[in-house]
Formats: C-alpha cells, structure tokens, sequence
C-alpha cells in the first residue's frame, strides 16, 4: 500500500510538472498518442509475464523512432504521420492482447506496483526536476520567441528533444497507475489546473506538481475507500481539482 | 580590417532554398555607428539582421572585431505571446543571462535597467505578466531587457511594430539616449524616414540583391526613395 502510495504520488507530480510545459507549449494532445504507442509493448508483457513498463518504453520509442523516420522521408504533415502510426499500433496492440486482461493496459493496475516501480518513480523525477532547472526556462524563452532564445544561448533543438524525451519516460511510467488512454489526461490537467491558480512560472510548476500529486494520492484514496480501478479516480480527481479552481477564477472580479 | 572597424561583411549571400535574399554583399561599419537598415518587403533587411547575428546559414564572411556582445531583438514579438505563459516580468529578466556562457559583466539589476528606459512604477512592473503591460511600456521593457549585460551591439528589427505614431518617436529617441549616453553600435531596421534623418549617421538602404551604405543625403536619392515608398516622396531635411 504504502509502496504504491509513494509511487502515484510521484508519477503524479512528476507527470503534472512536465505538463505545465505541454499546455503552455500548446502540446497537451502530444501524450495521448505517446501513451497509445505503449500498446503493443504493454500487450506483450501481459503475454509474456515481463514488466509492462519495458513493453511500454520499447514500444513508444520505436513507435516515436517509426514517426520521426516516416516525417524525415514523406512529405506529409507530422500530424498525418503520427495519426497513421498512432492508429497502426494501437490496432497491432489490440489483435496482441488478451481481452481478458485488456482492462489493465487500458486503465492500469496499481496491484502491479512493485518497489521497482517506487524506485524508477522517485528516480526517474529527482533527475527530471534537477535536470529541468535549466531547460525550463529555455523551452519557455524559445516558445515566447525562438530567436531570442537562440541569441540568448538557448539550445532550443536539444532542449525539446530531452523534453519529449523525459514525457515519453513518464508516459511508459504512468501505464501501470492510469492505463494507456489517460496518460494524456495526468499530465495535461493538473497543468490546466495550476495555470489558472498562478500569475508566475515558479508558482505554476510547483503548482502544477502539487496538482498532480495531491490527484494521485485522492484518486488512491478513493481507490481503497470503494474498490473501483484507481486511473480513473486519480484523472477524476484531477478534473475535481481544475473544477474547483476554474470556479474560483471566474468568481475573481 | 581597420581597428575602429566593428563588423566587416565580403561577399556575403544568403539563400532560401533556391530564392537569393541577399547576394554578394560587402559592407563595413565603425564602432559606435548608429545605422539605420531601410528598404522595401522582401528587400531582406531581416536576413541581414539574422545573418550577422549568427543565426543563419550563409556563404560569405562575416566578421565582428573584438567578439563584441551582441543583443538581438527580433520583430513581432508580441503581447498576446507573453499572455499565454503566467511569467512576471522579474521571471523574464533573469532568463537573460541563464545560458550565458560568458561572464556577466553589468552589474546592475534588473530595477536599474527598467528605470534608465524611463519606465515608472518599476516595482509594480517587475511583477507583472509582460503581456499586460501596456504598448508603450512592452516596447520599454523590451528595450530594457535588450540592454541587460551592457551589450556593445544592439541589433533592432522593427522595434516599433504595432506601436501608435506617438510612441514609435519615443521608442526611436530612447534607443537613440541610449547610444548616446554609452559605449553602443546600434543597427535598427525601419520604415520610418524622419527617424533615418533624425538619428542615423550612416543608413543602408537594401533593394532587391543590392544595397547602398552611406550618409543619408548620399544614399536616400529621390529615385531610390520612390522605389522603396512605391509613390512620389518629398523628404524636407530642416
């Protein structure tokens, strides 16, 4: 319990510090294809009795790796590429995986919590936060204007690429807690939440961590209180949390 | 190169993809110049400003004397942009040096630098979205931040964009206070002539692949100004 605890705790508020950057960068619907990519992955660990996060991983880097390749190669819109492949893995994930236990990889399963999972949690966001310090402000400066953050010494490129790189990491680690198709839904809207709650940068990504935390740890809560499957709790009371504060910000004079 | 040379352009072209902006441009400028850039849409006066700036490809030479610390501030940057993000003003500042390589030499904060670009209230605008600052002051701040570090170039697109008539002149004479009061070699890119007359010591004046550098009375002739204002121009030098 405990275990679990601390992991979707973690996930939670490292899910929902990242997604400050996804809404501002106006990115948010970039973890719903990011999580569906981890479908097949998630489905041959199921098969095959190995941990789902590393079918997740696998598959939503070779699914990024297929889309970044298909891009450099056609002449097609990005969109167009991601929606095709997208929509190719998910279909590949379902004829993989056994319907009897599809409700796992589509809304996760906290009894899969092992302390692996805590410590790749607690680790995994000690590096992201540490790590962000610097990029934050980069990605910020560069989405306010490319090119004064090129003039400034911002290496825009690079910073985005470790950006999706460390969401892509927190998606395949939010399977487990909330299933495949609400990885989007942890990350996008804590940050919603905390953009209306701020006026200052440092105030919305804490902001938006606190968020993500506190609707992991209800979601939990609820969880043990009625039984039912934690993911949709924790993305309810994540949208009880945006509720709440959008209430309060249309009340402001 | 001359010692009081600052920026030494040969034979420099731009491209993009197959269309030629600039094309085989030669240009020299002293230190503490303060140059006008005109010319019309499409003459590539951004191009310019882009590639000595360092963030374009090009063929050619273009040199800086003496790694002189340049500060870039390129057009359309806008209000509604900065709304999109809660960030104050005091946020945005400190951004400036973050990922700076070099040593930061000024040491004056960010309270100074909004004050000597006469903004009131500084304390109030410090934490502020520079979003909801009004045109007047956005276009200060924007200066402001400009000047953090004391940079020994300013290299302007357009600062005015979307400014009333009112505040473009103030905009125009705060820059030109600037280069006045310090060590500075400002380029601004403009379409305004009273500003070219006014401030400008040497203008250059871009048109399709050719350009001309020089006093304005030499290079601004008649058939020159109608080509870049399309009509029948009358410029009055009081």
């Amino acid at each position: 319990m405990i275990i679990s605890l601390i992991t979707a705790v973690t996930i939670g508020a490292i899910a929902g510090y990242l997604g400050t950057l996804l809404i501002t960068e106006r990115m948010a619907l970039v973890g719903g294809p990011l999580g569906h990519l981890a479908l097949p992955g998630v489905a041959l660990g199921i098969l095959y009795g190995f941990d789902i996060f590393w079918g997740a991983v696998a598959a939503i880097v070779l699914g990024a790796a297929v889309i970044w390749l298909i891009n450099l190669s056609s002449r097609l819109p990005l969109e167009a590429v991601t929606a095709v492949v997208f929509a190719g893995t998910v279909a590949v994930g379902f004829l993989l995986l056994p319907m009897d236990e599809a409700e796992e990889a589509l809304i996760g399963d906290i009894a899969d919590i092992t302390l692996f999972d805590a410590v790749l949690a607690v680790l995994v966001s000690v590096v992201v936060f540490v790590m962000f310090r610097r990029l934050y402000n980069g990605i910020v400066l560069a989405g306010i204007s490319e090119d004064i953050a090129v003039n400034r010494g911002v290496k825009v490129k690079l910073y985005r690429f470790l950006y999706l790189a460390a969401v892509a990491l927190v998606v395949a680690m939010e399977v487990k807690l909330v299933g495949i198709l609400l990885t989007a839904a942890l990350m996008a809207i804590p940050a919603a939440a905390a953009k209306g709650m701020v006026k200052s940068l440092a105030g919305y990504r804490i902001t938006g961590a606190f968020a993500g935390g506190i609707s992991a740890a209800g979601g939990l809560a609820l969880h043990w209180a009625t039984a039912l499957p934690a993911g949709p709790l924790i993305i309810l009371s994540a949208a009880a949390i945006f509720f709440v504060t959008l209430a309060q910000g249309s009340s402001k004079p | 190169m001359k010692e009081n040379t600052i920026l030494k352009v040969s034979g420099l072209s731009v491209s993009y993809g197959e269309e030629e902006v600039i094309k085989n441009m030669d240009l020299e400028v002293e230190r503490g110049e303060f140059v006008a850039i005109i010319g019309p849409n499409g003459a590539g006066k951004t191009t310019f400003m882009r590639a000595v700036a360092g963030m374009l490809d090009y063929s050619g030479k273009i040199i800086w004397n003496g790694e002189p610390s340049i500060s870039y501030l390129p057009e359309r940057l806008s209000l509604a942009k900065f709304r999109e993000y809660p960030l104050t003003v005091a946020e945005f500042f400190k951004m400036h040096r973050m990922y700076e390589t070099s040593p930061f030499r000024s040491s004056k904060s960010h309270y100074e630098v909004l004050e000597s670009v006469g903004l009131e209230d500084v304390d109030f605008i410090l934490k502020k979205n520079p979003g909801e600052l009004s045109s007047g002051q956005f276009q200060r701040m924007l200066v402001a931040w400009a000047m953090l570090g004391d940079p020994d170039v300013l290299l302007f697109d357009e600062p005015t964009t979307g400014i009333d008539i009112g505040g473009e002149e103030t905009i125009h004479s705060l820059i030109y206070k600037l280069w006045k009061e310090r060590d500075l070699t400002v380029f601004v890119i403009t379409h305004e002539l009273n500003v070219v007359y006014a401030y400008a010591a040497n203008v250059l004046c871009m048109r399709r692949k050719e350009h001309f550098y020089g006093p304005p009375d030499e290079v601004l002739t008649p058939e020159r100004l109608r080509e870049i204002y399309g009509t029948e121009i009358k410029f009055h030098v009081h």
